[in-house]
């Protein structure tokens, strides 16, 4: 087994890593950029060495600098989490050259799926059902007129290399396609450094359903249930759970059979995802293959009891499944939240700062992936995701029920999160009803701008007054709280604004 | 202690006497029996009468935001006999500011000085966190100037254009 494993990301996920690799007894090693010191992922491993500046193309996606650290720490191993290097067939390459084994598929099977339009191809000659539209990179404006003519509006622009919605536009008609087209490649170019951007027919409300597989270096392939991750904003999911409500065993068991397909035509080994859009038949089409560990994996190890790092782990290691297909159980539900640093007031912009204040949540069924603590100053420079919150319970109505307690509990202060829209989701109607697409969260965002929020009773509203009088009489929040702050903005602006100027001096601290 | 407290609209005048760890408690002159414990700094424990509730106390600025549950109130907290505590909003009329949402970088400019803008229309975009969000005009007007070029790294807040 592996001595020791550098981790090359940050935030919840390293911290999930670090985790796993300390329960199996193996030594972690942490990297860190310059805004990532006091980051928790930091405090959580047995070394830590620093990577260079903020932005991401300087340290965490710089292959040259985490094979040095790797050489200079001795690890054997490299576990890359999910965004940054983790689907780079480029750094999976340099880990074998340098001899340090990567922890996640070949260079060579994540070429073929790591662009969406190779993937394609392959899965063509696989027989694999997938929606119609180009499966190579537009050349031109022209070529993107011609091909969306012919497939039929509304169609959607992708970038090759993406993931996380990023250079991915919707698009109504042809008079859009120019500019949708210029804003994709070009977000595609920043992204991920590469512009290539195709076309595929908009299937309108699909539900997007996702299928883990693991695959051994024995050419063992197993799937592990599907997950349903059909709540996306901007093309960034933001509930995910499984067992999908609208699968059962048979499509189960014909999805999870053409996810271990795609995975064999493409040689694929260790942990990975083939995600799947359902139209209202329950028809399901190939989508892309994630050929990584997904931010939400906690809801499949719920519902199966396996523990997808140390699998991960171990079948790089060269080991084989430890189980076959038939002894893979499905029991129970869960149901992941993400928790971004992000405002329900300002249309959801980042807000990043000091948590000045953190309650945790615990209890039956609930998990927490997370890596903010109290006192952490959230950069401005990543991702926004803080945690993500798991509720798991015998069914989805306890799953529900336990989530929205735990919710209940959950209190980030000094910055904006998303819990409150949590609350929302899970108590609307049709959430409960698991009539879920992906068009869902922006209709109840619409619904949510245009209801007035019910004015509190009179009771609860006494009981802010008059612990606004406590906190003020036991602070010094007495003097504070009616104070100027020095450099108040000229009116016109918000409390939200001027809040944010204090979060940005103490992010630049 | 007395003070004056602005939540939702409307000004609560709270006296407030704390002896032996208990508390007596006047909202607008009228007795509530109150128990209050502090469970950590800004985390409170709060009965009134047998009903409990917890609260949460963050400071934004010049506001306190008081949460009770997982409700959010706004509150101001003046001390009626402090000159600091009265402070005036000024007029909100006149030209309006475009400012930052959020610490970034201004990555376009999609309009320019003297351009028409109707309410709702993006002027500039902002990216951060990986995210890119258009700023948009809160008026119908007349971009009345560009503070900013592309590029530009700017802090929440920061005025970025003005229409009028």
């Amino acid at each position: 087994m592996f001595k020791k494993i550098l981790i090359a990301n940050r935030g919840e996920i390293a911290v999930r890593v670090i985790r796993a690799c300390h329960e199996m007894g193996i030594a972690a090693v942490a990297v860190y950029s310059d805004v990532d010191r006091a980051s928790l992922h930091v405090r959580k491993a047995d070394e830590a060495y620093p990577i260079g500046p903020a932005a991401a193309t300087e340290s965490y996606l710089n292959i040259q600098k985490i094979l040095d650290v790797a050489e200079r720490s001795g690890a054997d191993a490299i576990h890359p989490g999910y965004g940054f290097l983790s689907e780079n067939a480029k750094f999976a390459r340099a880990c074998s050259d340098a001899a340090v084994k990567f922890i996640g598929p070949t260079a060579a099977a994540m070429e073929a799926m790591g662009s969406k339009t190779r993937a394609r191809q392959a899965m063509e000659r696989a027989g694999v059902p997938f929606v119609p539209g180009t499966s190579r990179g537009l050349e031109s404006f022209e070529q993107a007129d011609q091909v969306a003519t012919r497939i039929g509006y509304p169609i959607m622009l992708k970038a090759a290399a993406g993931g996380g919605g990023k250079g991915m536009r919707l698009v109504h008609a042809s008079a859009d396609l120019r500019s949708a087209l210029e804003a994709a490649c070009s977000e595609a170019e920043h992204a991920f450094g590469d512009s290539e951007v195709y076309i595929e027919k908009a299937i309108i409300n699909p539900r997007h359903i996702e299928m883990q597989i693991l695959a051994d270096e024995h050419g063992n392939t197993v799937y592990l249930g599907e997950r349903e991750c059909s709540l996306q904003r901007r093309h960034q999911k933001v509930v995910e759970e499984a067992p999908s409500p609208i699968v059962d065993s048979d499509m189960r068991c014909r999805m999870g059979e053409v996810a271990v397909r795609v995975a064999q035509a493409a040689g694929y080994t260790n942990a990975g995802t083939v995600e799947f859009l359902v139209d209202q038949e329950k028809n399901f089409y190939f989508l892309e293959m994630n050929t990584r560990l997904q931010v939400e994996h906690p809801v499949t190890e719920l519902i199966t009891g396996l523990d997808l790092v140390h699998l991960q782990i171990h079948i790089a290691n060269g080991e084989r499944l430890p189980f076959t297909q038939e002894q893979v159980q499905i029991r129970g539900h869960a149901i992941e939240c993400r928790i971004y640093a992000e405002d329900p007031d300002n249309n959801y912009f980042p807000s990043p700062g000091k948590i000045t204040l953190l309650l945790l949540p615990s209890g039956p069924g609930i998990r927490r992936d997370s890596g903010m603590y109290e006192g952490w100053t959230v950069p401005m420079d990543y991702d926004p995701l803080l945690a993500k919150l798991i509720g798991y319970g015998t069914d989805r109505e306890q799953a529900i029920g336990r989530l929205t307690r735990a919710l209940n509990e959950y209190f980030v202060g000094g910055i904006k999160t998303n819990i409150s829209l949590f609350r929302r989701i899970l108590s609307n109607p049709d959430f409960r009803a698991a009539n879920l697409d992906t068009g869902f969260l922006d209709r109840l965002l619409k619904q949510m701008d245009q209801a007035t929020d019910q004015p509190a009773d009179s009771e609860t509203t006494e009981a802010a007054v008059i612990a606004a009088g406590i906190f003020a009489a036991l602070g010094a929040s007495a003097a504070s709280a009616g104070e100027r702050v020095p450099d108040r903005p000229s009116a016109g602006q918000s409390t939200v604004s001027r809040w944010k100027s204090a979060a940005q001096r103490e992010s630049l601290r | 202690m007395t003070y004056d407290i602005a939540i939702n609209d409307k000004t609560y005048r709270l006296d407030l006497q704390q002896a032996d760890g208990r508390w007596s408690c006047r909202v607008d002159g009228r007795n509530v029996e109150i128990d209050a414990v502090l469970a950590r700094p800004n985390v409170l424990s709060l009965r009134l009468g047998n009903k409990a509730y917890e609260v949460k106390c963050e400071r934004v600025g010049a506001n306190v935001h008081i949460w009770v549950g997982s409700r959010r109130f706004s509150a101001v907290v003046r001390d009626p006999r402090s000159l600091r505590g009265r402070i005036r909003a000024a007029d909100d009329h006149g030209p309006k500011k475009l400012s930052a949402p959020m610490p970034g970088k201004v990555i376009r400019i999609l309009l320019h000085q003297g351009d028409e803008v109707e309410a709702g229309t993006g002027v500039l975009v902002v990216e951060a966190m990986k995210m890119q969000n258009e700023v948009k005009s809160p008026k119908k007007g007349t971009i009345q100037k560009i503070l900013v070029s592309e590029g530009t790294a700017v802090n929440a807040g920061d005025v970025l254009a003005i229409v009028e």
